[in-house]
């Protein structure tokens, strides 16, 4: 049978570039029936299924993929919800190529199956069928209470297990809305904030208690949490102060964090100013520094704003590029340009403290440095000017510094990390357990996820321990 | 959603809210602020807590309409809600018993500077107050002032109370006489607070001064609200709002508050237009 196997994959109808950059909505329009149905039979249903070791939260994926290819498409969705809270979210913002696509056998010889695009087609599908609500909530959830802070793919998926397991648990939230980074950080053109919405809703109709504007550490204290009766407590409180570019400048009108420029976008819908009351401003001529998917999706969300050109600025080649392939495809299609081995020197003033430029200077790859990847070096003498009005740092982030200060003797590392067990996401506190951005730095949504999966049963192993009740 | 259960005019555009938040009372310290937001379409405001009372569970929160989104939140009214509200924010004042302190205020910067005032009063410090406004209609807080202050001076634009002319000046002939205060705390105008640390700098006087960048998310996120402080750059929402007058770099905040003039002008006429004002009197 495998001979027969089509050795390209199908292709997910995308957005004409030259339409989808003058509007926000989703590029890539998923799979209708028959093409899910076409690509769902590449799968050969290899019998050592790498797919589901190559997934952070083992969604058993051959299984759902039969399912897509007898045309049973709600039971596919069913059977992803088995172990992933998040399909239509995943099915769009995790790196399969680098996870369950990665290892798919189809791909030693030709592309491997759409792994990625078939999770999102499944749920897309159950959403616009009405089916997604039926499931009926559990009903008991007298095993205990666990507090879940931050509602990120890590508190989330941490939530939903537990509520699965037979936990109460009430999530809370500092901001005015769910998500964390899905919603703050990954633009409607990647991540539409309807399907975040349906995803958590979905989450709230299995019994998890969401509470808004709750800065805990802040507005009520871990101690008082613990008072009030939680058993345990989850820290999922993600990447929090942004880094910037370390030159002159910086502070400049016009600069911009890449989190400043999402989360005014995104979170606050700046991109429909005035209709909403949030600012946004772009210039001309846009320069985003980094090289990673916030990279992409603040130089993509610059362009829908009107900018003429917009440019990315990476101090190392296309190959150490943490980005995903697909989302450097999309923006070089959407006409951002790349200008590689190229790093920031300083910025440039008006005469009303505004940007008027950006001095960089050329950089060539020596030896590997700790990352693995080459280190790039300045090239002396090969200074220039970009003539630029905008300038948007995509460097990174810290670990949230807010709660976890507030928790005395928890164990931090180096760069303020929350240290926790990667199998159970115990800290050094009993009862505490921590997971995602919070104890890796950035990462992706999906490793978040993996983490609040684990520590749920992290969580529930602690509290049977704790009230004698063994497993 | 959080009802408002009081509302009153202090003076024309300056505009006293009490809302029922009973968590966030609970913690809130002198110096610290919340961000809210009116609706759905709102933008995320942060404004200083001007008081909180751990039993009733009110917040106290007094604010000037300068934009679009203050005007918009001055015509809600008693009964009505806001959608969100979260806090305590920033880093509390670290407040203990001192001898002398100069409480300095100018505009509406009065409310915010009253629950510091308050702190230090109750801790048996003496509290000279120094209070200057545009206009004797735009003064707010005297009650309250005077009753948590040693003494008060009043200083308006035009003379209409008090010296003629800015609250900084009063505070220099103060220093000239030879006060001197263990803290001066300046809330107010950028240019108010950078001429105050000035003043004070050229009498070696520790100053305190709390500032309003913009902000968004409120929660160390996003860095709109980045400022240099002694050559270094901070978050205000997080590591402030309150830094060592003396390290601000003024002329910098000065210019960050201008980044966003021209949407707010937009915004402000997109509201107009829309018929946006007070309807308290319609009910």
């Amino acid at each position: 049978m495998s001979s027969k196997v089509r050795k390209q994959r199908h292709e997910m109808p995308k957005q004409a570039p030259d339409m989808r950059i003058s509007n926000f909505e989703e590029v890539a329009l998923g799979y209708t029936p028959e093409l899910a149905v076409a690509e769902a039979t590449r799968c050969i249903g290899c019998p050592k299924k790498p797919c589901v070791s190559g997934c952070p939260v083992g969604v058993d994926i051959p299984e759902f993929i039969e399912l897509i290819a007898e045309g049973d498409f709600l039971g596919a969705a069913k059977k992803i919800k088995e172990k992933n809270s998040l399909p239509a979210m995943c099915g769009r913002v995790c790196p399969q190529e680098s996870q369950c696509e990665a290892v798919c056998t189809l791909g030693k010889k030709g592309d491997p199956v759409a792994i990625g695009a078939l999770e999102r087609f499944s749920s897309d599908y159950e959403r616009a069928h009405g089916e997604s609500l039926t499931e009926a909530a559990p009903s008991d959830l007298s095993l205990g209470k666990v507090a879940v802070i931050g509602s990120g793919p890590a508190g989330l998926t941490c939530a939903a297990e537990l509520t699965k397991l037979g936990y109460k648990v009430v999530l809370f939230e500092s901001l005015h809305a769910t998500g964390g980074v899905l919603r703050y950080g990954i633009p409607e053109f990647r991540l539409p904030k309807a399907i975040v919405d349906e995803e958590v809703e979905y989450i709230r109709s299995q019994g998890v208690e969401i509470r808004l504007n709750v800065l805990v550490g802040t507005t009520v204290t871990v101690d008082e949490l613990f008072e009030q009766g939680f058993d345990a407590m989850f820290l999922g409180t993600g990447a929090g102060l942004p880094y910037f570019l370390g030159v002159p400048g910086e502070n400049l009108n016009g600069v911009y964090s890449a989190n400043e420029f999402l989360t005014r976008a995104n979170l606050m819908k700046a991109y429909r100013f005035p209709e909403y009351d949030t600012p946004i401003w772009v210039g001309r001529r846009v320069v985003v520094v980094g090289g990673g998917n916030v990279a992409m999706d603040s130089a993509r969300t610059a362009l829908r704003l009107g900018a003429e050109r917009v440019s990315v600025v990476y101090r190392r080649s296309r190959t150490e590029m943490p980005a995903r392939l697909e989302e450097v495809e999309n923006a070089e299609e959407e006409g951002i340009e790349f200008m590689l081995l190229t790093n920031p020197v300083r910025i440039l003033e008006d005469d009303k403290g505004w940007v008027k430029g950006m001095e960089c200077i050329r950089m060539e790859l020596g030896e590997p440095d700790d990352s693995g990847r080459r280190r790039p070096i300045p090239v002396s003498g090969s200074e220039f000017i970009l003539d630029v009005d905008t300038v948007i740092s995509a460097v990174g982030t810290n670990p949230n510094p807010l709660l976890i200060r507030t928790v005395s003797g928890l164990a931090l590392g180096r760069r303020g990390n929350v240290i926790a067990d990667e199998e159970t996401g115990e800290t050094n506190i009993p009862g505490i357990f921590a997971g995602g951005d919070i104890v890796t730095g950035s990462a992706t949504v999906i490793a978040a996820m993996g983490a609040g999966k684990r520590a749920a049963h992290g969580i529930d192993e602690y509290i049977r321990t704790k009230n004698g009740r063994g497993m | 959603m959080y009802k408002i259960l009081k509302k009153e005019i202090l003076a024309p555009k300056i505009k006293l809210m009490e809302v029922d938040a009973p968590e966030i009372c609970r913690h809130a310290c002198p110096g610290q602020f919340i961000v809210l937001r009116m609706h759905e379409k709102g933008e995320r405001i942060p404004l200083t807590i001007a008081d909180s009372d751990r039993k009733t569970g009110l917040l106290t929160m007094v604010f000037q309409e300068v934009g679009k989104s203050t005007k918009e939140l001055g015509a809600l009214c008693e009964g009505d809600f806001i959608q969100d509200i979260v806090g305590p924010l920033g880093t509390p004042r670290d407040i203990e018993k001192l001898d002398c302190v100069v409480c300095v205020a100018g505009g509406v910067g009065v409310a915010p500077i009253y629950p510091e005032a308050k702190a230090y009063h109750q801790l048996g410090t003496r509290v000279i107050s120094l209070i200057g406004a545009q206009t004797k209609d735009m003064l707010i807080f005297k009650d309250r002032m005077e009753k948590v202050s040693d003494e008060v001076y009043y200083s308006t634009d035009d003379g209409s109370f008090g010296h003629k002319g800015f609250v900084t000046e009063v505070l220099n002939d103060l220093l000239e006489k030879g006060l001197r205060p263990d803290e001066v705390i300046v809330i107010g105008p950028l240019p108010m607070m950078r001429e105050a640390s000035r003043v004070t700098g050229k009498f070696g006087v520790k100053t305190v001064v709390s500032l309003n960048a913009i902000m968004v998310d409120g929660t160390g996120m996003c860095g709109s609200c980045r400022v240099t402080v002694d050559g270094e750059t901070k978050f205000s929402c997080v590591e402030g709002p309150a830094f060592d007058g003396h390290k601000v770099d003024y002329d910098e905040l000065i210019a960050r508050q201008k980044r966003f003039l021209a949407e707010e002008k937009l915004a402000m006429e997109h509201y107009l237009a829309g018929a946006g004002g007070c309807k308290c009197h319609q009910k």
